[in-house]
């Protein structure tokens, strides 16, 4: 049996799908969501073969609506995922492009306290992709771009129009570019920690999620976690794989 | 049927205009949430007629009731004795304080910062579309909360006929003794609104029409500790809100109605929701008609409701008061003492609100707490954290959400919500 599981985000749809004799993925794709999901998603799913769907991210009633399958929340999605690539997990810190979680995990793997983000996407990969064209910087570069700074600087604002407004009065000020985005990234890290405190004082800590491909922010957040901080190859498809592996495990 | 109405309204002075707005938006709210639940009792075909004449019919019954002489009188809070309001042969109702209105008029006399509750309450005065505000011959505010107290100096100055009444933080006996001044104070006042003097007959009446009111909630109350639940969390929150604005005595003969069908229910083990759904415990910050956000998204998540720790729910109508005294003196402390256990978050400390959650999660079978919390609601958002922390303690699932009266939260509170009741699962 092929279970796939589809993670519609507000940045990106990844898909994984999983061949239930092996455990093994037989397919891992991700598209831009852009302002057509249900098309991209089309798209995406396009020639996979499969029995059976899982659907999560904000989309997922979406997908579920659309494609048929059963539908779960990011939070047992990312739960299932992480434990599958790191079987000592006991926490998980998911930054993505519209929101952040922080989860704690039970002995068989569940996920038990979490916390995310309100209404507002301060903080998550959209407050970096916004900082980032302020800064004139691809996002794919801006972890780099940052990593060339300096500490000392303190963003203290997590609005984005209020951060904006402060590193715009740091450049004001002559401040060093490099040296406002470590501050951003720093801001940004801070408040995800302090969020994955509430709910966890226990390692080894799982970190997915697309932030989890900007170098700065990896950097910062094993510097200021005591624990170990793991991070998957494929850290923007543990959602989707968690989805998947719950398709092993349950009929829709 | 609104045409009927549009005098009333009009003479009353709200704003039609707006006014019939907000009935659509209410009319629609109420279709979507309530009438598309499955296998509602046959009792609640009373409480939807109640909240289709929620602002026609029984604001004419208050209306010819005070053609009579029956005065009406406004509150905000459980801490206001009906019973007092009852021996007088005065009317309480509850004021409206669960939806935004006017917000940018409210704005410009609060903080933004301000409960979306005390909001609300501004709202509609200031929007004109409260008939209850303007029927009201007098309207009582209460020191509860910091956000109430001092918005009441300025909502004073938008009602001709605000009373406030003070009330203790803390239970001390100096705190019970302020209480009592405070009952004394405003049995006087209602008194002299009403010209009707309050004897130990009046008061044992009111007491009792009041206490027989609170017997049948606590009947319905027994009942929903079934497995499968009976009746859903929301149509149990609406006659929980309900029990603001009716007629008392009508009120407690169609919650005992309705008792007597689900406890055929229960007999046949038929429910709204499949035996072992997870059940849930609602605690924190009262909800007042039409906030039914968050127990709207519990139910459509494959969940099920079965206690509301909240002024609109056990918090408010959990003690009786003892009818025994037998001078004036001896009631109004029956009614002190029974006020005084009230366990609302503005008082320091509050240890009893800790253990009835607790108690009321066993009693019921809950597999979680949900604590809602109204943001800006410093009393309920302080006791949140130790709430949640002595309830995992207890192995008692708990999720913790602060929100308010806008709907752009909606999906996210969902994914928390389902997040969590997978975690029950």
């Amino acid at each position: 049996m092929i279970s796939t599981g589809i993670d519609i985000g507000s940045r990106t749809i990844k898909i994984v799908s999983i061949d239930s004799s092996d455990r093994k993925m037989v397919a891992s794709r991700r598209v831009e969501t852009t302002f057509n999901p249900l098309g991209q998603a089309t798209k995406l799913l396009d020639g996979i073969e499969g029995d059976r769907l899982i659907a999560t991210g904000y989309g997922r009633r979406l997908a579920q609506e659309n494609f048929g399958g059963h539908s779960i929340t990011e939070i047992q999605a990312h739960a299932l995922g992480a434990r599958h690539v790191f079987s000592e997990c006991q926490a998980i810190l998911d930054i993505g492009g519209q929101d952040t979680k922080a989860i704690s995990l039970d002995l068989r793997g569940k996920a038990q306290k979490f916390e995310m983000n309100d209404r507002c996407a301060a903080g998550t990969g959209k407050f970096l992709e916004f900082m980032a064209t302020s800064f004139q910087v691809p996002i794919e570069e801006f972890g780099s771009f940052a990593l060339a700074g300096v500490e000392g600087l303190k963003i203290n604002s997590m609005c984005t129009v209020f951060a904006e407004a402060e590193a715009t009065s740091l450049m004001a000020r002559g401040s060093r570019p490099q040296d406002i985005a470590f501050a951003l990234h720093l801001s940004v890290v801070k408040r995800s920690i302090s969020m994955l405190r509430r709910v966890t004082t226990t390692g080894p800590i799982v970190f997915s999620g697309g932030v989890a491909l900007n170098p700065c922010i990896v950097e910062l957040v094993r510097r200021e976690m005591a624990d170990e901080v793991l991070i998957p190859e494929d850290p923007e498809m543990i959602g989707a794989l968690g989805a998947a592996l719950y398709g092993l495990t349950h009929t829709s | 049927m609104t045409a009927t109405y549009e005098q009333m309204w009009k003479d009353l002075g709200l704003d039609l205009v707006a006014h019939d707005m907000l009935m659509q938006v209410l009319g629609q709210g109420y279709q979507d949430v309530f009438l598309t639940q499955e296998s509602r009792p046959q009792g609640m075909d009373y409480f939807n007629f109640v909240m289709s004449e929620v602002h026609g019919l029984r604001i004419k019954e208050l209306l010819d009731g005070k053609k009579e002489g029956k005065k009406v009188i406004g509150s905000f809070c459980v801490f206001v004795p009906e019973e007092i309001v009852r021996a007088s042969d005065a009317t309480l109702v509850g004021l409206c304080t669960g939806a935004d209105f006017a917000t940018e008029e409210v704005e410009k006399v609060l903080p933004r910062n301000t409960c979306s509750l005390i909001k609300s309450a501004f709202g509609f005065k200031l929007g004109k579309v409260c008939p209850y505000i303007e029927s009201a011959d007098m309207i009582v505010g209460e020191n509860t909360c910091d956000g109430k107290k001092k918005s009441y100096e300025v909502f004073g100055q938008l009602v001709p006929n605000l009373y406030v009444m003070d009330l203790p933080q803390m239970k001390s006996p100096e705190g019970k003794a302020l209480l009592k001044a405070e009952y004394y104070r405003f049995k006087d006042r209602v008194e002299q609104l009403t010209g009707n003097r309050i004897d130990v007959a009046r008061l044992k009446n009111g007491i009792e029409i009041v206490n027989n009111k609170r017997r049948a909630v606590h009947r319905l109350s027994q009942l929903r500790k079934a497995d499968p639940a009976p009746i859903s969390g929301l149509d149990a929150l609406l006659i929980n809100q309900v029990f603001f604005y009716d007629d008392p005595i009508r009120f407690t003969e169609s919650v005992n109605k309705i008792c007597d069908e689900i406890e055929e229910r229960t007999k046949t083990n038929s429910g709204v929701a499949a035996k072992g759904a997870p059940r849930i415990l609602l605690s924190g910050c009262p909800m007042a008609v039409p906030n039914w956000k968050l127990p709207w998204i519990v139910e459509t998540s494959g969940a099920v409701i079965v206690g509301e720790e909240s002024c609109v729910g056990e918090r408010g109508v959990r003690n009786l008061t003892a009818d025994t005294g037998s001078t004036l003196d001896e009631l109004m402390n029956a009614i002190v003492d029974r006020y005084f256990q009230v366990d609302c978050a503005i008082f320091t400390p509050n240890p009893d609100r800790l253990q009835h959650v607790k108690d009321m999660a066993t009693a019921y079978n809950a597999n979680g707490v949900i604590h809602y919390g109204l943001q800006f609601c410093q009393p309920y958002q302080m006791e949140a954290m130790p709430v949640e922390q002595a309830l995992e303690a207890a192995s008692i699932p708990t999720l913790r959400i602060d929100t308010d009266y806008s709907m752009e939260d909606v999906e996210q509170l969902k994914t928390r919500v389902e997040a969590f009741i997978e975690r029950l699962r």
